[in-house]
């Protein structure tokens, strides 16, 4: 039976579901857009879950929230010195930076934290009711009575957009992706940009590590990240490596986990692995069946300079 | 040949050594006994016959068999790192052939489901392959959302068409013996399928080395270009015979782990095994002969690393640490051999002049 | 009231007037042994249109872009206005007012106009107004765009424009263009000339690489002539001649040019081999290189084909081997035909694979089954021996050679598949003179023994040395002419064919 609470808890569920998702998959946006495809940005979630755990329990949730963030960055400046630096092949560093997360912050919890991993509770971050707007009925809720990290990415969202579409940095960034020749004749220098690229898409993944312990789980555990940085990179993909694309993308990843709930809610005998399935399969429809206009940075994961 | 097997040892055991000095660095570092730990990882890699038995060369068969797959593919210039959903999808098919067909096919049972395995992680590779061929997918996109796939597909089918009979635990019913593969060395776990994944680590080799088929993926790997152009090679059946084929012997793999290990196909059948071969091909510079080293390395890193936690009670995460420390130093050591490797610009001579048409799609 | 377009508005510096915009002295630069220049120099003043002229590896592009920072040069000073400057990279060159437009376009395919004229600025980025200034300067120069247009969907004279809009958006007082004639069709070849002449009118100086005498005496203002290197002639356009350019340029004599060994040149009466009847073809990005193209070639004879760069012997070449299929036209072609490509490290080698195996490459397409390697590794041996091919072992990688052993391997493969045809692009380029005898007298042996061998070089000598017959491309179209240096020289630089 249907109450007229769930389309809102709905949403609510989803737009929760979706906020980890869409940080990581902005921060990737941006590094992919630079022509780097950061598989270790996996590593760079599961070292903000920790880190942001450690931040909170040490000081409070928006230090932890913070010291995610800086966690995810110092990772990804692994990634960044190896694959940049060294030009190392992306893929193979980003496999090594992402096995580095989750050794690191699983010996780091059962050090700090002891064997079996007591039952530890992180104060969390409260929802943040605004006034009025969080009183409308049905959307009010899911939209206006939210954690601070969902406010945080929703106006990053326009941030990004702004930052690739309207500085020169963001269409020196953009050309890099597509011709790094170009963009050096130009003036610019291809593996700087890259470079603070790839650190702004670590920290991004740090910060969607910190939202899902301080915002979600309310504490860690080994390989919390589940393969979150994996569904980023296909969100970038579905959202066309636009901002506003990503946004829309990691609200349908969103809603098809919250579906799950749903059909639990409504007694529907659908496994929640279909639902988990679906969005991935829907994802490589669409990028094969337009794939004239709808395409990857020309450069994406090229060693480039590698010959020069 | 006997030169580049000594080198694949040296390079080895140096491997070994990084790992256990990085290990000793963490140990040191978080405050656990060394010895005492480093003790506990030897017993549970090589202590005793049982633990390389059942322990190491278990371990390492399905690195083995998903590293070999890597190699392939990477050696034909395509980024498959779908190994470990090509895996799952094989031991699927192994399961479901195993549950699905009669007893009384007898000895050919457990070839039966081998080669269901194989078949389906062919399949899983056509899905990347023809998105990259057809329709300009990259490779490194569509086999990461398809790992993904394959886990969720396994957990539906766990708890769907192929869950066990009482319908209570996510996972299938054991399979009969007619399906599963010989044991020996009783009462060790060791099982027909680590003699498999050495054989068709040969085999591989071999082909790539002595065929015409494996002499055309190799080439085209190494320079498409020239492939294309002085080799009259048709680079994109290449590419597909590449995918397939490394598909395929993912898909063994999992089948093995069906038919050699567990008995049963479980959600969570593989702890990466797919992602952790990548490491496997790359330490075996992607020759298939020396993963047989490389997956042995990480399979007794592994499991040395479980007798870690449960005997002195060090986290199993600081073998990943060290795993992953020992890829990053291989990288490194690259990158030196070629700074090393190619003099300064200035004795180079000018670069060759390569038309760089304005990408214009 | 806006500054005209590129013109100098304004400098950080004290303009010394009597001082010329730009001086080259003494830029000298090499490359391993070769020597691209040698104490070369340039000095271009205000308001000029300057040409540079010379053959292909003359220097006239690495001289430009060490004046433009993208490459440094081993000695030698800059002086822009009268101030000694070095340039660390494009960016200090683009501060001094000095922009380039590279032979090969450094543009974005998948961006527009505007974000490609905008490209490398700081700040924040406002294509409405970048849109206005490529309006404006399209008003006020010509250079008409549409700054909404993807680059990668516009022509290659469009492109071309697109980068000369985006110098004179920076403001660029000094426009170096690299052959920027060689891709136009002949109308928009007017229209570019005609603007370079107003925008020196305008008080702008541009430098203009070109190889086409006509073209450049009807726009310069002064010339200068490099050869092998060295500066060798400067004048003013309209005190001298084409024929004392094409003089200058081309030398009296081969120069250093190593001679072959003795030989007599002769018309082949064996039968057809190779033969193209109108043929057309495209380029990688889909321009038409081949326009009107017929050869016939014979066994036992070499032609050989004389064309200044991009006139469409790329493509020729390839459609002559095999590689290419014509997009109209005629073919007859035999079933085996060697090709030794230009770029041999990308399209004729594997650099890290062994020297047998880039030997069993030749037949890899259709090979089945097992490969022969003990008979492979063995011809090869005999190969290395016979072609005099210094290798340790024919088990080393290719990557261990030196360049004209490289080359000698790719030759010898290629003749050691019977071949009934061989196809060669530029086969001496960056080899010693040792090496160059060598794999001239392979060419030679190979001709002799029957085979139909087709030779383009980019150096005119090597074309005259080898050939028994020599063809010219022009734009897309083959033109026989007589076989010497002077017919040659003069028919390549035609503005027209």
């Amino acid at each position: 039976m249907m109450t007229s609470g769930q389309p809102g808890e709905f949403l609510d569920a989803s737009i929760r579901s979706a906020t980890p998702l869409l940080f990581a998959a902005l921060g990737e946006t941006v590094s992919e857009r630079s022509g780097v495809i950061n598989v270790g940005l996996e590593g760079s979630i599961i070292v903000g879950c920790l880190a942001g755990v450690i931040g909170a329990t040490a000081v409070g949730p928006v230090a932890g929230l913070a010291l995610a963030g800086i966690a995810g960055m110092a990772i990804a400046g692994v990634f960044v010195l190896f694959a940049i630096g060294l030009r190392s092949d992306q893929i193979v560093t980003g496999t090594a930076v992402t096995m580095l997360g989750l050794g690191m912050t699983s010996t780091l919890y059962r050090v700090r934290y002891g064997d079996s991993g007591a039952a530890l509770t992180a104060p969390t971050l409260a929802p943040i009711g605004i006034p009025l707007l969080a009183d409308i009925p049905v959307i009010g809720r899911a939209l206006f009575r939210q954690p601070l990290p969902t406010y945080v990415v929703a106006t990053l969202v326009p941030a990004v957009w702004w930052g690739l579409y309207r500085t020169q940095h963001g269409l020196s960034l953009r050309a890099t992706g597509e011709n790094p020749e170009a963009a050096r004749a130009s003036g610019t220098s291809p593996r700087r940009l890259q470079a603070v690229a790839t650190l702004f898409g670590g920290l991004c993944g740090g910060l969607a590590g910190g939202t899902l312990v301080l915002a979600q789980v309310g504490t860690f555990a080994e390989g919390m990240s589940a393969g979150r940085g994996f569904v980023a990179i296909a969100i970038v993909a579905l959202g066309r490596w636009h901002p506003v694309g990503a946004a829309l993308a990691a609200l349908f990843f969103g809603m098809v986990s919250a579906l799950q709930y749903l059909a639990q809610a409504l007694g529907l005998e659908i496994p929640y692995q279909f639902f988990l399935a679906l969005p991935y399969l829907l994802t490589l429809a669409a990028l094969a069946l337009a794939s004239g206009t709808y395409r990857a940075p020309a450069a994406l994961g090229e060693r480039h300079g590698a010959s020069t | 040949m006997i030169r580049r097997a000594v080198r694949s040892v040296v390079e080895l055991a140096l491997a070994g050594a990084l790992s256990v000095t990085v290990l000793s660095i963490l140990l040191v570092s978080s405050g656990y006994p060394v010895s005492d730990a480093l003790a506990a990882l030897w017993d549970g890699a090589f202590g005793s016959w049982s633990a390389i038995a059942s322990g190491t060369l278990i371990r390492a068969t399905p690195l083995l068999f998903a590293g070999i797959a890597v190699s392939v593919a990477f050696r034909a210039g395509i980024l498959n790192i779908g190994a470990e959903g090509q895996l799952l999808m094989g031991a699927c098919a192994a399961t479901a052939v195993a549950v699905s067909l009669p007893v009384s096919v007898g000895a050919f049972g457990a070839l039966l489901a081998l080669c269901a395995g194989a078949l389906a992680g062919a399949a899983w590779a056509a899905l990347p392959a023809l998105l990259r061929l057809r329709f300009g997918v990259l490779e490194v996109i569509s086999t990461i959302m398809l790992n993904v796939v394959a886990l969720n597909a396994t957990g539906l089918l766990v708890r769907g068409a192929l869950q066990e009979p009482t319908g209570t635990f996510p996972q299938s019913a054991l399979i009969d013996t007619a399906f599963r593969l010989p044991r020996f060395l009783a009462p060790t776990r060791l099982h027909a399928g680590v003699v498999l994944a050495v054989l068709l680590a040969i085999v591989t080799a071999w082909w790539l080395r002595a065929t015409a088929s494996g002499f055309r993926l190799r080439m085209t790997g190494a320079n498409v270009s020239a492939a294309e152009s002085a080799g009259g090679i048709n680079v994109a059946r290449v590419a597909f015979v590449a995918f397939l084929t490394s598909g395929a012997l993912a898909g063994v793999g999992g089948a093995v782990e069906v038919t050699g290990v567990t008995y049963a196909l479980y959600e969570n059948l593989s702890p990466g095994y797919g992602y952790t071969a990548i490491a496997v091909a790359l330490l075996a510079r992607l020759n298939p002969v020396s993963a047989i080293g490389s997956a042995l390395l990480f399979g007794a890193l592994e499991s040395g690393a479980s007798a870690m936690q449960r005997d002195a009670h060090v986290p199993a995460g600081m073998v990943g640490v060290a795993e992953a420390c020992v890829i990053l130093v291989l990288l490194a050591s690259e990158w030196l051999g070629n700074r090393l490797a190619s003099p300064p610009s200035w004795i180079r001579g000018p670069a060759p002049l390569v038309e760089q048409p304005v990408s214009g799609r | 009231m806006e500054p005209p377009l590129g013109l100098p508005s304004g400098t950080n510096r004290a303009v010394n007037a009597q001082a010329p915009r730009l001086a080259l002295e003494g830029i000298t630069r090499r490359y391993g042994a070769l020597v691209a220049l040698q104490t070369a120099a340039l000095t271009v003043a205000r308001g000029e249109v300057h040409a540079l002229l010379g053959e292909n590896g003359a220097g006239k592009s690495t001289l430009m872009k060490i004046a433009f920072g993208l490459e440094p040069a081993d000695a030698g000073t800059i002086r822009v206005d009268g101030h000694p400057v070095v340039f660390r990279s494009p960016r200090d060159a683009m501060r001094a007012g000095i922009g380039m437009v590279q032979q090969h376009f450094a543009l974005v395919g998948a961006m527009s106009v505007a974000e490609n004229v905008a490209l490398g600025g700081t700040g924040r980025l406002d294509l409405q107004h970048t849109s206005e200034t490529i309006r404006r300067i399209g008003d006020e120069s010509g250079l008409t765009l549409d700054p909404d247009a993807p680059v990668g969907s516009l022509p290659v004279g469009a492109q071309q424009r697109v980068e000369i809009v985006k110098a004179l958006s920076r403001l660029t007082r000094t426009l170096i263009l690299d052959e920027p004639t060689a891709v136009l069709a002949p109308s928009e070849i007017r229209d570019l000339l005609r603007w370079t002449r107003r925008f020196a009118d305008g008080g702008g100086t541009v430098i203009l690489i070109a190889h086409k005498l006509q073209e450049v005496l009807s726009v310069a203002d002064r010339v200068t002539v490099l050869r092998r290197g060295h500066t060798v002639f400067t004048a003013t356009a309209s005190q001298t001649s084409e024929g004392e350019l094409a003089e200058a340029m081309l030398g009296t004599a081969g120069g250093g040019t190593p001679p072959a060994r003795t030989r007599t040149r002769r018309a082949s009466t064996a039968p057809v081999v190779l033969a193209l009847n109108a043929v057309a073809a495209r380029d990688a990005r889909g321009f038409e290189r081949l326009t009107d193209a017929s050869i016939t070639v014979r066994g036992g004879e070499i032609v050989g084909i004389a064309a200044i760069e991009g006139a469409g012997q790329r493509e020729l070449l390839r459609v002559l081997a095999g590689r290419l299929v014509p997009s109209r036209g005629t073919t007859v072609l035999p079933a085996k035909i060697g090709f030794v490509p230009e770029d041999r490290h990308r399209d004729a080698l594997v650099m890290d694979a062994t020297l047998t195996e880039n030997v069993a490459l030749r037949d890899a397409g259709s090979r089945r089954g097992l490969i022969p390697w003990s008979a492979i590794r063995d011809e090869t041996t005999a190969l290395l021996r016979e072609r005099n091919v210094r290798a340790e072992h024919a088990e080393v990688t290719a990557r261990s050679l030196s360049g004209g052993n490289q080359q000698k391997l790719v030759i010898a493969r290629e003749l050691a598949g019977n071949p009934s045809a061989l196809v060669v692009e530029n086969p001496t380029r960056g080899l010693d003179i040792r090496a160059t005898v060598d794999v001239r007298n392979a060419l030679l042996a190979a001709r002799d023994g029957g085979m139909a061998v087709v030779v383009y070089s980019s150096d005119l000598d090597e074309v005259l040395a080898l050939a028994d017959r020599v063809v010219v491309m022009v734009r897309g179209r083959l033109r026989d002419v007589a076989h010497d240096r002077e017919s040659v020289g003069l028919a390549m630089l035609a503005a027209d064919a």
